[in-house]
């Protein structure tokens, strides 16, 4: 149990075995390990971003639901408030219409009523003219007495 | 049991026959071979699975090796991060390559102590001793090159003044010279002894109570072995853990100025 030339063999295995480490296995190692921390950071720093994103959103989305439901509600008011007044307009010309109607109907019946009489004088003045005629015989002219028969037929 | 050659020396011829390395050369010259070829080829499996690992590294998601190996990284880097506060380039990867190695170096002790050797006789390898952690010669060459390390960069930190100043002027101030000098060169000179023969005494200790009952009879040798493998299990991997997180925090101590 000596200590020998072995001593040399051993610290020269030893030094270039820490140089290959040092240059050939620590460093891309180590850069790799640091790479993935980096990006595993980076990686949790852009989730919790996008989680901030995703509240804003919702936030929005929310806010925007809000004001539609309001939007909606005043369209719903303002079109009933339309149809109310719709229907109020067209009962009123419904019913002016009605009334034209009617008055157009009463006129049509005066009419027919006035043309009913001017026929039944007419023909009352003719049947009396007739009779007349036939009273008077061939005495009474025509022609000579038309206008008092029409006056006479005109106070019917 | 040993080889057949061997086996007739009984029990003490045994051990000695196991602890003793597969050398050449004389005196100073002496070469271990088998600390030299285990240790060389544990730390080319741990270049290649890294250099495996590192070429394949995305910061994506990875595979199975780069897992492992990121792993590794990580529970060094943090280790380091821990007790050196500096900025070095060097002395994390020192430490990834004192754990892992010395891991490497304390697992082969896991093998059942004759498989190895006796595939080496079958190759014609009379002896060979598989641990390199128990070879003082491996620990000491890691702990010594720890300690050029933590001469250099004292030096390099504090200027050659500034670490004299303080080798002589503390802990007792400039009146008590001789006994600072004395008490610090005797702490400087204590790292790398005390870093090399733990983990050379731990693995030692170990090795040899293994080998000791590997010697009982066939019967006894599960119900020990089996909880003594076990319990080693934590040793080898607190004694590699051991001399990373030392080796950190010496350098980090010669990277502070007081």
């Amino acid at each position: 149990m000596s200590i020998n030339a072995t001593l040399i063999g051993q610290m020269i295995t030893f030094a270039l075995l820490v140089w290959f480490t040092m240059k050939y296995i620590w460093p891309p190692l180590f850069d790799s390990l640091e790479e993935r921390k980096k990006k595993i950071a980076d990686g949790l720093a852009a989730a919790e971003k996008g989680q901030e994103q995703v509240i804003l959103a919702e936030k929005k989305a929310v806010n925007v639901l809000k004001d539609a439901k309001e939007q909606s509600s005043e369209i719903i008011a303002s079109a009933q408030k339309r149809a109310n007044e719709l229907i109020e307009e067209s009962k009123d010309i419904a019913k002016r219409d009605a009334e034209r109607l009617r008055l157009a109907a009463d006129a049509e019946i005066a009419q027919a009523i006035q043309q009913a009489k001017e026929g039944l004088r007419q023909e009352v003045a003719d049947l009396a003219l007739a009779a007349a005629a036939q009273i008077l015989g061939a005495e009474i002219d025509k022609a000579k007495h038309q206008d008092i028969i029409s006056k006479v037929a005109n106070q019917l | 049991m040993a080889t057949e050659a061997h086996a007739a020396e009984g029990a003490t011829g045994y051990i000695i026959h196991h602890l003793t390395p597969l050398h050449v050369g004389e005196g100073f010259w002496t070469l271990h071979l088998d600390t030299l070829f285990f240790s060389a080829a544990l730390g080319g499996l741990f270049v290649w699975f890294f250099k495996n690992a590192a070429e394949k590294a995305t910061s994506g998601v990875p595979g199975l090796v780069q897992n492992f190996a990121e792993l590794m990284i990580e529970f060094v880097d943090t280790q380091v991060k821990d007790s050196f506060h500096g900025h070095s380039k060097l002395i994390a990867p020192l430490a990834l390559t004192i754990f892992c190695w010395v891991f490497m170096w304390n697992f082969m002790d896991l093998f059942p102590v004759d498989i190895l050797p006796l595939i080496g006789s079958v190759m014609g390898i009379d002896y060979l001793r598989v641990v390199p952690s128990t070879d003082l010669n491996a620990t000491f060459a890691m702990s010594i090159s720890v300690f050029c390390l933590i001469i250099f960069y004292s030096i390099k930190i504090k200027g050659p003044w500034g670490f004299a100043k303080e080798l002589m002027f503390q802990p007792f101030g400039p009146w008590l010279l001789p006994f600072n000098l004395l008490l610090k060169l005797v702490e400087e000179i204590a790292k790398p002894i005390s870093l090399a023969l733990r983990l050379f005494g731990n693995l030692y200790a170990g090795e040899l109570i293994f080998i000791l009952i590997a010697l009982l009879p066939w019967y006894l040798q599960p119900v020990l072995s089996f909880p003594w493998a076990i319990f080693h299990i934590l040793i080898i991997t607190l004694q590699a853990f051991i001399f990373m997180v030392l080796t950190v925090v010496y350098l980090s101590m010669a990277h502070e100025d007081h």
